[in-house]
């Protein structure tokens, strides 16, 4: 019986020849990431069991990107934590504000993440990594603790859900709008446990950046690890980023998958998922004139160069309607400067937005850009639930950068072909 | 292990944003947190908890962020045991890694009232609506998660068998 890419990934750091649905294992990992929320409070942990030696500090990775800059004294005193901890452990992938960016985004980047990887990530989106042919999952602390000190972690092989997209994208249409309409097709329980491998022509077209962003939100439709092939584009994606290689792994022909679906990407418009359920996924049509307050551009989704190229070529010699708050935040430093470089940033001053640092802090309401009683942002992001933004009484729609920027132009979400 | 209490529901898709809001993950205080635990269904909802009470949900328990505070939140609030169509994933772990127990029952939530009186047994798999009035039967979980439970948590389990 042959086996998925998964299993492969899975298998290869089991030191098995071979894995199966259900199986319990024992992994080695690749790379242990943590960041000032999920580490902090894994520190915390080991300190109340004494302490127990790291025997992985090589393998760890810690960004503390959630409430940075600081917030209040208690977020610096989680970053403390984290920053006591790296130069304890003589840890040397650890990233200070300046040059912190997310997570999600930051390790592609700089080359840390490599297609053959297993790695584990206190942050459910740690599935991002998938995009580059690596099995990456996310784990809450005390699993990361663990991780951190032995260097290995369990695992129950997922079964695999393989999902082939074919057809020609329409206009403004991207990786976003596959994954939105893909959650909203199979469900936000669709993968409960699983694997989503995501293949076919349409994929492979998409530049990585985009594939990322579709990698991000597997975890939205509750799957284990969202994974992807490999090719040409994402090996010259990596030259010149990391030390390390990486292995190339793909299914084998007989490989046994759990369900398959297809999708023609031909018949998809530009996606709004409407609250409070990424599952909620509607062509833009349907939600086209919902009045809006604030416009949110960035995070692991969509805070990437090319999100940002996107929303400018849109802004451009243009401003937003004056009752909406535009707030972009580019996801590195990084893609910070190109931005700067390139004169996005400028579009964006220009068109009346505001440029916020790389952080996580708008996605996940914890702070800048909190929304008050009943007010409504349109969001890239990868999470619309119940108060996910501020008020529980406030309400996230998600979309693509195009039709956000579009829509902060409006005033109210609207198709960008749309936009005058 | 024996949990006796009155279950409290809840619906499909629970995430743990609702459990615990990311404002809060600044700290890691279980007080604090069950303080705030489901506000957003219901301020105050844990001042109605009792200790030793149940939670049952439907499908998708705990979905969402990866956040640990989720699971400790709840068992600070005094719940004892989630009993649910089907669990997140990765909230499936972190309750068990905290000494939550987590069963997966399948139709869960049409079989409980809010404020019913049951007894669960972890290791013979049934649950019983009190006063003996009707038993349901769930797949018990694997022997080492029993160990893991009874330790009260996968740290304290390690720190346990380190020293034997």
């Amino acid at each position: 019986m042959g086996m998925t890419i998964s299993q492969k990934i899975l298998a290869a750091h089991a030191g098995l020849p071979e894995v199966k649905a259900h199986d319990i294992i024992s992994v080695k990992l690749d790379v242990i990431l943590g960041n000032d929320i999920s580490a902090s409070m894994a520190i915390e942990e080991l300190e109340k069991v004494g302490r127990p030696p790291i025997k992985a500090a090589e393998k760890i990775v810690l960004v503390p990107d959630h409430f940075t800059p600081n917030k209040d004294v208690d977020t610096a005193e989680q970053c403390r934590v984290l920053r006591r901890f790296a130069a304890k452990e003589k840890i040397k992938n650890y990233f200070e504000v300046g040059r912190v960016g997310i997570e999600h985004a930051l390790l592609p980047e700089a080359g840390l993440v490599v297609p053959g990887d297993l790695i584990v990530g206190g942050d459910s989106h740690t599935c991002t990594y998938g995009a580059l042919g690596s099995f990456a999952t996310g784990v809450g602390s005390t699993d990361l603790a663990a991780a951190m000190v032995l260097g290995e972690t369990w695992m129950r092989v997922p079964e695999t859900i393989r999902i082939s997209y074919q057809g020609t994208l329409g206009e403004w249409v991207g990786g976003k709008d596959f994954i939105l309409h893909t959650i909203g097709k199979i469900g936000t329980d669709g993968a409960l446990g699983k694997t989503i491998e995501f293949c076919g022509p349409a994929i492979w077209e998409l530049d990585v950046e985009s594939r990322l962003t579709m990698a991000n939100m597997a975890v939205e439709a509750g799957a284990v690890n969202g994974i992807m092939e490999p090719d040409l584009q994402v090996q010259s994606f990596l030259e010149g980023r990391g030390q390390r290689k990486g292995v190339n792994w793909a299914s084998d022909p007989d490989a046994r998958f759990e369900q398959e679906f297809n999708i023609d990407v031909s018949q998809i418009s530009p996606q709004v998922a409407l609250p409070y359920s990424p599952g909620n996924a509607v062509p833009v049509q349907e939600a086209s004139g919902i009045q809006i307050d604030q416009v949110f551009i960035g995070s692991c989704t969509n805070g990437r160069l090319s999100d940002l190229r996107i929303a400018a070529k849109i802004l451009k010699g243009r401003k937003v309607a004056p009752h909406i708050r535009l707030l972009i935040s580019p996801a590195t430093p990084k893609i910070y400067r190109q931005s700067l470089e390139e004169g996005l940033l400028k579009i964006f001053v220009e068109a009346e937005g505001v440029i916020l640092p790389p952080s996580c802090g708008v996605c996940f309401g914890g702070h800048l850009g909190i929304l008050g009683k009943g007010e409504v942002c349109l969001s890239t992001t990868n999470r619309n639930f119940k108060g996910r933004m501020g008020h529980p009484d406030s309400k996230v729609y998600l979309t693509s950068p195009a039709v956000a920027a579009a829509s902060a132009v409006r005033g109210a979400i609207i198709h960008p072909s749309l936009l005058a | 292990m024996i949990f006796r209490g009155r279950v409290w529901c809840l619906g499909d898709n629970i995430d743990t944003d609702i459990i615990i809001s990311g404002k809060y993950l600044s700290s890691t205080n279980p007080s604090f947190l069950a303080e705030h635990c489901l506000e957003a269904i219901e301020e105050g909802w844990s001042k109605k908890v009792s200790p030793g009470d149940l939670l049952v949900a439907g499908k998708n328990f705990g979905c969402g962020s990866s956040r640990e505070h989720a699971p400790l939140a709840l068992k600070a609030a005094g719940i004892s045991c989630l009993i649910a169509e089907s669990f997140g994933a990765i909230f499936f772990r972190n309750a068990i890694n905290l000494g939550l127990p987590v069963i997966e029952l399948k139709g869960a939530r049409k079989k409980f009232k809010e404020g019913q009186r049951v007894e669960l047994g972890l290791e013979s798999g049934k649950i019983r609506i009190l006063p003996a009035e009707k038993t349901y039967r769930f797949t018990p979980l694997a022997p080492i998660v029993l160990k893991i439970l009874k330790a009260g948590g996968l740290l304290p389990y390690i720190g346990k068998s380190a020293h034997k």
